[in-house]
């Protein structure tokens, strides 16, 4: 029996990149759900614009580095993060004038402006793969790891071995002064505030004498802003293809949904709910037990409840129980 | 009768656009075109029942297709007798341990009173049931996929006639739809769209990982015709009569006839499907169902079960993409399940509907023709398009290059504006509903 | 027929005149209808259901297009302005549902009442707190939290915020118990004694008539009887077909 062996390997494999990757779905939720209580309905151009936005974080590291520019042990990626943002927010205040906006005024039904982002969702693809193509891209530079398994192992003397990379720490420090800035943002400025009245009551926010249209773009600056950063955060952690993007609409849409649609803290916290699930139910925990039990109990088999490829399946089984036990979700989002 | 009268001239339009492909590209590629619209036409019918007549929104259209298509393999495919002793009955007994575990979950659910003591036991039902379904399972499976992995690997199927799959691959379908319906079906739409787009992508993953049962990214190929091979119409005297009074090369006779032997086999598909769904349209249940999609609420009150009509129609129209699922396998003659990617097998055909007419049934098939001409067309209109505004670049030039060699993705951005325009300008299609 | 026996006066605040229309393109709901309020004064707007009350109030509100007539808020005409630009020249308005921000703090709802003033507020929550002083230690609860009673209260504050000069309330007993009714109607009082103009349509005619400087009976979209609170009170004829009894 060893506990901290045991400690280590879960962390190694399971804790740490639970962490970045929660980090990363709880961006992107966070742009769903704000989508959703201001413009009222459920975003599907999320992973490809977020995909274009990338491209050009990449494209600007691309740029940086040919002109010998970097951030020293941080990846160059960081630098070309603000370019990034701001094509993705004339991009999609372009969109919102040219797709989105009269369809508020006509007050077209919710499924109308899903319709209308599946458009923009062909286009953005389109545009994305026009410049990058449809393959993987790796843009990561700066030193790999905080520490690696074998300074782990040196520095230690335990058997089991745990890495840090780099861009764990960083999705983890961005992410959260990025909600720390969203939610200061939301609760203490006079927009931020102005953007929970319009999405608690759109009426009496007019009333009030708030200008819907000036909401809209601030939504849309925000949620590009989280989208880029969520991006490339993945790219930097994993590696960068528009298709992965694409479906990685599933789970902030579970993120999202389990949490509360609506509901930035549930965006947060489902966000983690579905990494850590995805995470711990796709893991072989036979190295995890063999540590915790006597030799002659270890188990035999992998003590993987279901392999790695099915990890749709999970984000699914909690959306579909939250559904069905809990459809307002963790924070009581709201039904419109 | 204006009406009438326009809607031939669209699809005299339509048929002008093949013939000149044919005459001026090829014919080949002509009727290529046909088939996969006439698939694509029975895709965009089976959502415009949803869509169309009940205001469903799925966005799972991929996953129905994909499962759809395993019944040609299940069908049409010899078995394997090595694979069937090494494990077939293991994996056959494990995926109904399986089921037998949901199912006992569901009645312990049902049963107990709600408290703690019903979380422990549908808890323990699950683990112990999971226990049990993986020790058969996995060792089965795992065995099958052992046996000659190189050619078979995997069951096999039941070596009948690939046609009969076509009515199976609607019916697996309809039974997945079932159960995403009886989950997903009286949550609010966009949940509904979530939810089939997560199935969708499960579906996917099933197909490319569970090799016993498909072969996974290995593919399935060869799976047997319904028509005569190119190769042996070449020798027959007739098709080289037709390829000498047309001026065609033999090889290319043959491969219009093939062609157009699919295409006659799925048109009598779609005009059965289409005579059905304007029938069902036209009836006191198509009006119903339109009623409910107009106010769901009102409907609810006049006393109509508007989830089980949802889940009715929701299992026809998944059933009717299963069809055209497996009438794509049969077509390609194997199964890819690692070509299956959402943007078209799901949203091209949501484009298909929205152009063509959503709650029309002419409107969706005018609207597949004219989306999947488009889709095929505009690669070439793609390329010509780069090499024309790069033309002042120059050979050399490393941004001409990109372009060209991605030039072929113009197209989604062809098919967004498409919607787009649509969308905003005629929203209710080419065809609209009457 | 004591249609306008009570000539708006000189200090009249707020005048909806003559006013004919209807939402939309709808069929008319107001025909030359005719509502006032003078500086200080309570107004109540009572009647059958279906009568136009709240047509009425919204018409005067800016938010029907009316086809004649015309609106004044202190002798400017007013009749072309969005209901926005109306709570700038200075009205304020509580409409009958939906008339908080559930998920935000009672404090933030004042807040959101005063987010056109780009000057220092605090003030004029210091009195929205004084005369509702359960808000001031409800002021970090989120409002949808709250009583029914305490959302009103919430209501008219937000709509106090701008620091109006004419406050209109539509039914803002609706569905309140009856003690906490005597108390909003106390509060109204209040208000009104701080010099704002206050314009109400409400359902429990009597206990508001009973409040009311100036009560118009609408019927059909059309005024019935308009005169002091207490002489409709009084009136057999109104008594008789409006008030029960």
């Amino acid at each position: 029996m060893d506990i901290l062996n045991a400690i280590v390997v879960l962390s190694n494999f399971v804790l740490i990149p639970a962490l970045a990757y929660g980090s990363q779905i709880a961006l992107g939720a966070l742009g769903i759900t704000l989508i959703y209580s201001i413009l009222r309905f459920a975003h599907f151009a999320h992973g490809d614009i977020m995909a274009f936005g990338t491209a050009f974080v990449i494209l600007g590291t691309w740029g940086l580095q040919a002109m010998g520019v970097s951030f020293g042990p941080l990846p160059t990626a960081l630098l070309a993060l603000p370019l990034g943002i701001a094509v993705i927010i004339l991009y999609l205040l372009l969109a919102d004038r040219m797709v989105y906006r009269f369809y508020r005024k006509v007050k077209a039904k919710p499924m109308i402006f899903v319709m209308a982002s599946l458009g923009v969702m062909f286009v953005t693809n389109g545009l994305t793969r026009l410049i990058m193509g449809p393959g993987e891209r790796r843009f990561d530079d700066g030193e790999r790891f905080v520490f690696s398994v074998r300074e782990f192992r040196e520095w230690s003397g335990l058997a089991e071995g745990l890495a840090l990379r780099s861009s764990q720490v960083i999705t983890v420090v961005v992410a959260l002064i990025a909600m720390a800035l969203l939610f200061w943002f939301l609760n203490r400025t006079k927009s931020g505030k102005s953007m929970r009245a319009y999405s608690d009551n759109e009426d009496l926010a007019l009333l009030s004498g708030i200008n819907p249209e000036r909401v809209v773009i601030i939504t849309w600056a925000i949620a590009g802003t989280l989208m880029v950063l969520a991006g490339t955060l993945y790219g930097l952690d994993k590696s960068y293809r528009p298709f992965t993007y694409f479906q990685l609409l599933l789970p902030f849409f579970a993120a999202a949904i389990v949490g509360g649609l609506g509901s930035p803290l549930g965006a947060i916290v489902g966000g983690y709910v579905i990494a850590f699930a995805e995470m711990g139910i796709t893991y072989a925990w036979r190295r995890f037990f063999n540590h915790l039990l006597p030799d002659d109990w270890a188990p035999t088999t992998m003590l993987q409840i279901i392999p790695v490829d099915y990890k749709f399946a999970v984000t699914f089984a909690i959306l579909v129980l939250v559904l069905i036990f809990r459809p307002t979700g963790i924070f009581r989002g709201k039904t419109l | 009768m204006t009406f009438a009268i326009r809607n031939i001239f669209l699809f005299g339009l339509m048929a002008l656009a093949l013939v000149f492909t044919g005459m001026y590209q090829s014919w080949p590629l002509a009727l290529t075109i046909v088939n996969m619209a006439l698939i694509s036409a029975i895709m965009a019918l089976g959502v415009n029942m949803q869509w169309g007549y009940a205001g469903i929104f799925n966005v799972g259209i991929m996953g129905f297709t994909a499962f759809g298509g395993l019944a040609a393999v299940l069908i049409a495919m010899p078995p394997v007798p090595d694979a069937w002793a090494a494990g077939g009955l293991g994996a056959i007994m494990g995926l109904m341990l399986g089921a037998a575990t949901i199912f006992a979950a569901i009645i312990v659910y049902r049963k107990m009173a709600p408290g703690k003591l019903r979380g422990l036991s549908i808890a323990l039902v699950i683990i112990v049931g999971y226990w049990i379904t993986s020790m058969i399972y996995g060792p089965a499976t795992h065995a099958i996929s052992r046996v000659n992995p190189a050619v078979d690997g995997y069951l096999g199927g039941l070596g009948l006639p690939v046609i009969l799959s076509w009515p199976l691959g609607g019916l697996m379908a309809a039974g997945l739809a079932f159960v995403v319906g009886k989950v997903a079906l009286g949550l609010r739409s966009d949940y509904l769209a979530i939810a089939t787009l997560g199935i969708s992508e499960i579906v996917i993953a099933v197909l490319k990982f569970e090799v016993w049962l498909t072969r996974g990214v290995n593919n399935v190929s060869g799976i047997p015709r319904p028509v005569t091979r190119p190769v042996e119409l070449q020798t027959r005297e007739w098709v080289q009569a037709l390829a000498e009074r047309t001026g065609l090369s033999v090889s290319e006779m043959a491969r219009v006839v093939e062609l157009v032997s699919y295409a006659a086999l799925f048109t009598i598909v779609l005009a059965i499907l289409i005579w059905l769904a304007e029938k069902a349209l036209n009836s006191p249940w198509g009006r119903m169902m339109r009623a409910i999609r107009d106010n769901e609420v009102a409907a609810r009150a006049m006393g109509k079960d508007v989830t089980r009509r949802h889940l009715m129609i929701f299992i026809l129209g998944s059933a009717t993409c299963g069809l055209a699922g497996a009438m794509m396998v049969t077509l390609d003659g194997q199964l890819t399940p690692g070509s299956y990617e959402p943007l078209r097998f799901t949203f091209l055909i949501w484009v298909m509907v929205i152009v063509g007419g959503s709650g029309n049934n002419w409107g969706a098939v005018l609207g597949a023709f004219v989306i999947w001409f488009l889709w095929v067309q505009a690669e070439p209109a793609g390329r010509w398009f780069m090499d024309t505004i790069t033309s002042g670049l120059g050979p050399d030039s490393d941004l001409r290059n990109h372009l060209m060699t991605q030039a072929a993705h113009t197209r989604l951005i062809m098919m967004g504006a498409a919607l787009l325009l649509m969308l905003r300008f005629a929203p209710r299609g080419l065809i609209p509903e009457r | 027929m004591s249609e306008h026996n009570l000539p708006p006066g000189d200090d009249v605040m707020l005048i909806g005149e003559a006013m004919t229309g209807g939402y939309g393109g709808g069929p008319d709901i107001l025909h030359d209808c005719t509502i006032a309020v003078s500086k200080g004064e309570i107004a109540v707007i009572v009647g059958p259901n279906g009568a136009g009350k709240s047509t009425a109030m919204k018409a005067v509100f800016g938010m029907l297009s009316l086809r004649q007539g015309q609106v004044r808020l202190n002798g400017q005409d007013i009749t072309a302005l969005s209901p926005q630009a109306r709570v700038r020249q200075g009205m304020g308005f509580v409409p009958q549902n939906n008339n908080i921000f559930p998920s935000m703090t009672v404090e933030e709802n004042l807040e959101m009442g005063a987010f056109i003033r780009d000057d220092d507020y605090r003030a004029t929550m210091d009195q929205v707190f004084t005369l509702f002083p359960i808000l001031r230690d409800k002021r970090r609860q989120p409002a949808g939290e709250l009583s029914g009673g305490q959302r009103q209260q919430v209501a008219v504050g937000r709509a106090l915020m701008t620091r109006p000069s004419v406050l209109m309330l539509d039914a803002p007993t609706a569905g309140v118990s009856p003690i906490v009714m005597d108390e909003l109607f106390d509060r109204i009082i209040e208000v009104a004694r701080t010099g704002i103009s206050i314009l109400m349509v409400e359902q429990n005619a009597r206990q508001a008539l009973e409040i009311a400087d100036k009560g118009y009976v609408l019927v059909q979209g059309r005024n019935r009887y308009t005169d002091t609170g207490q002489a409709l009170l009084a009136d057999p004829e109104v008594r008789k077909s409006f008030l029960g009894g």
